[in-house]
């Protein structure tokens, strides 16, 4: 298909394979050239070690996360985040945000649009923080790592989803009930739920969020 | 080549890639821009969501910044720095290398000297959180393609199930909000500090959507959420002095 007969849609889906298809194997070539310019093979036995240690859980977890989060970020959104990460803690409350302002819906390709723009920004914007951090890591190393600063950043969640919260709930509020209740039963009862556990805990609320909403929908009460 | 940790050539290479990446951000940013144009979205809609998303990330990549120097204790600052610019998160990288580490006989947090547990570290790293990496450009058409068609048979439906997506998203975060409440019964106040934070950036969000509302300040919604944010994280400081 010659580029002028294809939507934008399309062209999005293609351009972002390419991309992702170009960037994932240089990514995951990396390794292999910094071996070969300090001459250095890796450990074997420790290379399996810890893969055996690592990999099963967060592929596990990481297959599942893209079924969540590709319908939320979008095309273009999604072929960005799945490259540069900090998905549930940055570029999907981006997106969210940016969306409900600009009073778009991500099921359209408004949506589509706004979402992409706010989550290539927030990665650009990103990346200059950070490479202006490595710059300065000296004076600033310090005052990152000040024991003052450090229960602000540990709270960096709650801190986020409050203010995040507020704007769904107050807009879908018969449907937040039963999800929210879930969760907290669930966080609060089960041991095993925590910081590191909530990753796989997203699925699950969404499934049942979904379900509970379809059901609502059929009786007529959303 | 004498191996270091922060040996020149690593920041070359860690450079070009997270100019490529850059790369990827800038195309899709000026297409969207572009596209957004031709849908006939107002131009000043797309100004405000550019500038209030380049606001909302800097307390968040700050954040990450944070964890680019605790790691770079043990790894140096390319590795730390080329992981957190790309998929992955603080805790993984932490926990895949301190797998790795030990799996190598060594001590998580001493400085990595041998080349050879270096690149075993970075095998690992990007190994195993590849998932994402790999299936992305093949499997996203086919999810994304089943959204849009859903929307399109049920307009009302499609919306719907986008909302309760997203609020399934959110209340497992609220939940973990919750996760150490249960400790106060044993006298454990540290349990609340999450709870009390959520709860300041929550009141400062709904305090700034109902002054915008009734002052008339559009700007204040455009940077309610980072300012909530802020407000929060702010707040998390006195709360720990308190609770913990």
């Amino acid at each position: 298909m010659k580029k002028s007969n294809m939507t934008y849609m399309e062209s999005v889906h293609r351009d972002g394979k390419y991309w992702g298809i170009g960037v994932g194997i240089l990514l995951l070539l990396l390794p292999l050239i910094v071996s070969l310019f300090f001459g250095a093979m890796p450990q074997w036995d420790a290379l399996l070690g810890g893969l055996i240690a690592t990999a099963p859980m967060y592929w596990a977890v990481g297959i599942v996360e893209i079924f969540t989060y590709v319908p939320m970020l979008g095309a273009g959104g999604t072929y960005l985040s799945f490259i540069t990460g900090n998905i549930s803690n940055l570029k999907l409350p981006c997106a969210l945000d940016a969306m409900e302002r600009a009073g778009v819906k991500a099921t359209e390709e408004e949506g589509e649009v706004i979402s992409t723009i706010s989550i290539a920004t927030s990665s650009i914007v990103t990346t200059f923080i950070i490479i202006l951090g490595v710059i300065l890591i000296v004076p600033l190393q310090p005052i990152l790592e000040a024991p003052v600063l450090k229960p602000a950043f540990d709270m960096i969640l709650p801190a986020l989803f409050g203010g995040l919260a507020v704007v769904f709930i107050s807009k879908n509020a018969k449907l937040s009930v039963a999800p929210i209740l879930l969760m907290l039963a669930l966080f609060i009862f089960v041991p095993a739920l925590n910081q590191s556990t909530v990753g796989i805990m997203v699925p699950v609320g969404v499934v049942f969020t979904v379900v509970v909403a379809r059901i609502l929908y059929k009786k007529g009460v959303l | 080549m004498e191996f270091s940790v922060n040996h020149p050539i690593l920041f070359v290479i860690v450079g070009l890639v997270i100019a490529v990446v850059l790369a990827q951000s800038v195309y899709f940013l000026v297409r969207a821009v572009k596209r957004a144009k031709a849908l006939g979205i107002a131009s000043q809609t797309v100004k405000k969501t550019i500038s209030s998303a380049a606001v909302f990330t800097i307390a968040p990549a700050v954040a990450i910044l944070v964890g680019v120097v605790a790691l770079s204790k043990s790894l140096g600052i390319a590795l730390p720095w080329l992981r957190l610019s790309v998929i992955g998160s603080l805790s993984y990288e932490t926990i895949a290398a301190n797998n790795t580490l030990t799996a190598a006989g060594m001590q998580a947090g001493s400085t990595v000297t041998d080349p050879s547990v270096f690149v075993t570290v970075f095998w690992v790293m990007t190994v195993s959180i590849a998932a994402g990496l790999v299936l992305v450009p093949f499997v996203t058409k086919k999810i994304q393609g089943g959204m849009m068609k859903m929307g399109m048979k049920d307009k009302k439906w499609g919306e719907i199930f986008n909302n309760a997506m997203f609020l399934g998203m959110i209340s497992a975060f609220l939940g973990y909000v919750f996760c150490d409440v249960a400790g106060v019964v044993k006298g454990q106040t540290a349990g609340l500090i999450p709870v009390c934070v959520m709860a300041v950036a929550a009141v400062v969000m709904a305090v700034l959507g109902l002054l915008s509302q009734k002052l008339k300040i559009r700007w204040l919604t455009d940077y309610a959420l980072p300012l909530s944010l802020v407000a929060g994280m702010a707040s998390a400081i006195p709360f720990t002095a308190w609770l913990a």
